[in-house]
């Protein structure tokens, strides 16, 4: 009788496994264009998965991502953030606003990192023509940069949490960062609003700490790796 | 050159579908016009107009420059208001300072 019972309980984990899995969850990466959303999601996948591998190539010309890309399965884990994140000894830069404190961050999370273009409400080919590019690879980019809008838009009807990424040194009142925000709190989906750039000298964080005080706003810098353990363990305590 | 402004009333947005309400934006906007909205339209509203805006941008229409202020929390959180939009032709409307209760832009003709 008891390989009977032991085949039972098998049956029973296997059923349980596969009615009460949960989904990995979609996190987007959204922010206007320039304000470094591939650098972060390189920098996620450098700490968590391999140092060689990239999801786009980041510049500085506006509108490099002009195709969402999703990396699927990244195990985000806390202990390996926090060692692989310099520490930033941020002397000067203000403590993280965070809600809900008390509730620890666990120490795993898998998710599926989706790097979006970047939201405008305007893309003037003349804008990539400063940057040196020939008129009709100025209007190229244009045109796919327009597709690459409505491509993340389309993205937030699949997305279970945002990191909305604004650049620290820039006025965060922008009516494409409030828009976001609205979208994303009518559809009760989870946000961290993560205050880029803060290496840079006229980095203000708190202006945007100031402008959205009702969300989590993370100091970071995605391209020096400062401070990213705040940000990993917010994004495991919103997002799981 | 002119420069002509609409301002709509509050009752004639809520007469329409919401389809018909980001047509009859952007179409003003494509003219030239700043469209300005009494009640404004819901941050949903305004996503939608930006793809309907970049299913539209040509060499000759950038885009929309638009400013509002956010939706405001009614009784118990469960209704949001909105508030005043103002949209224009990118070439024309620049924001200058945007603040909870004030929004400055210039406008200047093509």
């Amino acid at each position: 009788m008891k390989p009977k019972k032991r085949g039972k309980g098998i049956l029973l984990r296997l059923l349980m496994a596969f009615f009460l899995r949960r989904k990995t969850p979609k996190i987007g990466i959204y922010g206007p264009p320039n304000a470094g959303k591939t650098t972060l999601a390189n920098r996620i996948i450098h700490t968590f998965v391999d140092e060689n591998e990239d999801i786009g190539a980041a510049s500085n010309i506006p509108h490099e991502t002009r195709r969402a890309v999703r990396r699927s399965g990244i195990m985000v884990d806390l202990k390996l953030g926090a060692v692989q994140s310099p520490d930033p000894n941020h002397g000067s830069d203000p403590e993280p606003k965070v809600k809900g404190r008390k509730e620890r961050a666990k120490g795993k999370l898998k998710l599926d990192v989706v790097d979006t273009p970047g939201l405008a409400t305007k893309i003037d080919f003349h804008d990539f023509m400063a940057y040196g590019l020939e008129e009709e690879e100025a209007k190229r980019r244009a045109k796919e940069a327009t597709e690459g809008v409505i491509e993340a838009i389309k993205w937030l009807d699949d997305i279970d949490g945002v990191v909305l990424l604004m650049d620290a040194t820039e006025d965060p009142y922008t009516q494409t960062n409030v828009i976001i925000i609205g979208n994303m709190e009518a559809r009760g989906t989870p946000i961290i609003i993560a205050a880029n750039k803060v290496d840079l000298a006229d980095a203000a964080p708190e202006r945007i700490m100031n402008a959205f005080p009702q969300h989590p706003v993370i100091p970071i810098s995605a391209l020096k790796g400062e401070n990213m353990e705040k940000l990993y363990e917010e994004m495991a305590r919103r997002f799981r | 050159m002119e420069i002509k402004m609409d301002l709509v009333s509050e009752d004639k947005i809520n007469s329409m579908g919401s389809m018909e309400k980001l047509r009859f934006v952007l179409d003003g906007v494509k003219s030239g016009n700043i469209v300005v909205l009494e009640g404004g339209l819901t941050s949903e509203e305004q996503m939608k107009l930006i793809e309907l805006t970049m299913t539209e941008v040509n060499e000759d229409f950038p885009g929309i420059e638009m400013n509002g202020y956010p939706t405001k929390r009614g009784f118990l959180n469960l209704r949001r208001k909105t508030r005043l939009t103002v949209i224009g032709p990118a070439k024309m409307m620049r924001t200058i300072k945007k603040e909870n209760d004030l929004i400055s832009a210039i406008i200047s003709a093509i």
